[in-house]
């Protein structure tokens, strides 16, 4: 059988402030590849965990963009170009008239923007995810709090990073494996940790 | 109206835990399907099924079958059609503009509302998509090459209605999509059975509460808000232009576009109103919707329809304003004429019965605003029925006139697209999570993290 990768460790906290508190303190340690998960959004984390503004915002402008001007161009080439046709005496190009179009497209791939643009940041569909074999995780979608550490981070380190994890008050902590296609059989790693 | 941290308490009764929360709303996707479930849900499906049934009898025969007599081209079809997309309006309205303005009491029902809105945005686009009378070429309003070489006529409001209510119902599908991500992440977690764990998993997208997530997916969220706020204003503005591009007396007026929004949220805060008093008392979701909830939509009614209100004097001043005997003359029409009884209709409805939310009393009971939801919709419908069919019965030419009678298909159409969008939306209670559980938890007193 093959050996197992270890993806991090999860660790749980009690409640929203001492999951912000132990965010702050992971982060003082220099840790980088790490994440809280909470039931809803925290205020205040993006600052504790030292994130940078989503770049989601450009996404969007560019689509927006690109939508207002391909509505431009399109009605422009068909009305005016490719079968100029007098329609109520209008001008082939009657700007006035393509406004609503142009508006209405312009919307509708922001709006692409914001929520495909969303899922490529979040990488998301993403049906496979060690956290996913975490004993307690799925208590993080009713009212469990949680911070993960990456064993991809330099500082990484299965014990001590438990034991530092247990000082700044976590109730329960377990280090979580990759689970690739041989290593399946096994429901669950045999030495999760429990503290 | 505050939304500090102290008025958190008022928002969600009953000392909720995270966990009451989660189960209060996962759990009515959970049990067995009661009894009274399959019964409501039998009779609106029958009536959906009417609806399918008189659309192909439709294609069958043509539109004929409707009351549509030349001068009146425009029946039932158009007034269902704007009446559906009205009534969508106020799910965006809670959801987009309630967002940004940060009001946090949203969260109980813009979940609801939202679905309310993607529901009755199917219904309405299925009335002109009907109504255009080759249906199976309705193809050729998308600008695509084709063998005849022409393109759609960019300059006809019909084509930016398409465009407007398109871009609506996919932007507020998307919307509320994205918005119940978590809470479907929720129902996966606590998913017994494996089908039921495929099903919410797939749909969930893996979704895993991060906070490297939380940051991306709150702003597209706002960003979503934000876009939605200028789009929900623009479509019934270009569903008015439908009216207000066109010469006909009654319809040729600036007033339309700003008229029709107001309308459009006065009738969609009506049927919230509607569904909302049914659904949190068969499924106690009391805590959650409370009475300070539904008094708070209450006197968003009483603006709205104050604001009905003073579109139809305007309306008539304009007429009388304007010096056109025409317009005149069709001000007068619907006040005096054959459809007079649709006109006063209307007037009770709309003006008269949202007053009663002066009162503080009438606005926090439960029996008061359950009829006058259902009377102002009763009013809305009237509404656009007096504004599509009288001025098209009685233009210029006075030889032409006519009277417009519904047939039994059109009875039947309406009623079956009631029964569609209760169908849809009976499907959505029993099988999603109808109030946005992540976002209840966010604003419990126990959620604030200072």
């Amino acid at each position: 059988m093959t050996e197992k990768r270890t993806y991090g460790i999860i660790a749980e906290f009690e409640d929203s402030q001492t999951l912000l508190q132990a965010v702050r303190e992971v982060r003082d340690a220099g840790y980088i590849h790490f994440d809280a998960h909470s039931p809803f959004p925290i205020h205040g984390m993006d600052e504790a965990m030292g994130e940078r503004r989503s770049p989601l915002g450009w996404i969007v402008g560019g689509l927006g963009l690109l939508g207002c001007g391909g509505a431009l161009l399109l009605q422009w080439w068909t009305s005016a170009v490719d079968y100029p046709l007098v329609v109520g005496g209008k001008p082939f190009f009657s700007l006035p008239a393509f406004i609503p179009i142009t508006f209405e497209l312009t919307i509708l791939l922001a709006a692409f923007g914001a929520v495909f643009g969303m899922l490529f940041l979040n990488q998301l569909p993403k049906f496979y995810h060690p956290l996913f074999y975490a004993d307690r995780f799925e208590q993080v979608t009713d009212g469990g709090f949680f911070l993960s550490i990456e064993a991809r981070d330099d500082r990484f380190d299965a014990g001590q990073t438990q034991a530092f994890l247990e000082k700044t008050g976590s109730s329960y902590s377990e280090i979580i494996y990759e689970h690739t296609s041989e290593s399946e059989e096994e429901e669950k790693p045999e030495e999760g940790d429990r503290a | 109206m505050s939304n500090t941290s102290t008025t958190n308490d008022t928002l969600i009764t009953g000392d909720q835990t995270y966990h009451s929360v989660t189960e209060a709303i996962s759990k009515v996707t959970e049990r067995d399907t009661p009894k009274l479930w399959y019964l409501i849900f039998s009779l609106t499906f029958f009536l959906a099924l009417m609806f399918a049934g008189s659309i192909g009898y439709l294609f069958f025969e043509g539109t004929g079958i409707w009351g549509l007599q030349i001068p009146v081209g425009w029946g039932w079809a158009i007034t269902n059609f704007v009446f559906w997309v009205g009534i969508g309006h106020a799910g965006t309205l809670i959801s987009a503009i309630l967002l940004l303005f940060r009001q946090r009491r949203r969260t109980s029902i813009n979940r609801f509302a939202e679905a309310m809105t993607i529901f009755a945005v199917i219904c309405a686009l299925i009335f002109p998509g009907i109504h255009v009378g080759r249906p199976w070429v309705i193809y050729w309003v998308f600008p695509y090459p084709n063998q005849m070489g022409v393109w759609p006529n960019f300059r006809s409001p019909l084509l930016w209605d398409f465009f407007a209510v398109g871009t609506y119902f996919t932007v507020s599908l998307l919307f509320w999509y994205v918005g119940m991500v978590p809470d479907l992440a929720m129902l996966r977690d606590r998913a017994k059975r494996r089908l039921r764990k495929l099903v919410y998993g797939i749909f969930s997208l893996g979704w895993r509460n991060s906070h490297k997530n939380w940051k991306h997916y709150e702003l597209s969220v706002l960003i979503l808000a934000g876009l939605a706020t200028p789009l929900v204003l623009s479509v019934h503005s270009v569903v008015s232009f439908d009216f207000a591009v066109g010469i006909i007396p009654g319809w040729h007026s600036t007033i339309f576009p700003p008229y029709f929004v107001a309308g459009a949220i006065f009738s969609g805060f009506a049927m919230v109103m509607t569904l909302a008093v049914i659904a949190r008392k068969v499924y106690g979701m009391e805590d959650f919707i409370t009475i300070n909830h539904l008094e708070k939509m209450n006197i968003i009614i009483l603006v709205t329809g104050s604001m009905v209100a003073y579109s139809y004097v305007m309306e008539l001043f304009v007429a009388w304003y304007s010096g056109n005997q025409y317009e005149q003359f069709i001000a007068m029409a619907r006040m005096t004429g054959p459809y007079a009884w649709a006109y006063w209709t209307m007037i009770i409805c709309n003006v008269l019965v949202p007053q009663i939310f002066w009162v503080k009393k009438l606005r926090r009971s439960i029996p008061v605003m359950f009829v006058a939801s259902i009377l102002i919709n009763v009013g809305m419908w009237f509404e656009r029925f007096v504004i599509v069919v009288s001025s098209l019965a009685q233009d210029y030419l006075p030889s032409s006139w006519d009277y417009f009678a519904p047939t039994f298909w059109d009875v039947i159409m309406l009623i079956g697209s009631f029964g569609l969008f209760l169908s849809l939306f009976v499907l959505f209670l029993r099988w999603l999570p109808m109030i946005a559980a992540f976002e209840v938890k966010g604003i419990l007193p126990q959620s604030e993290s200072h």
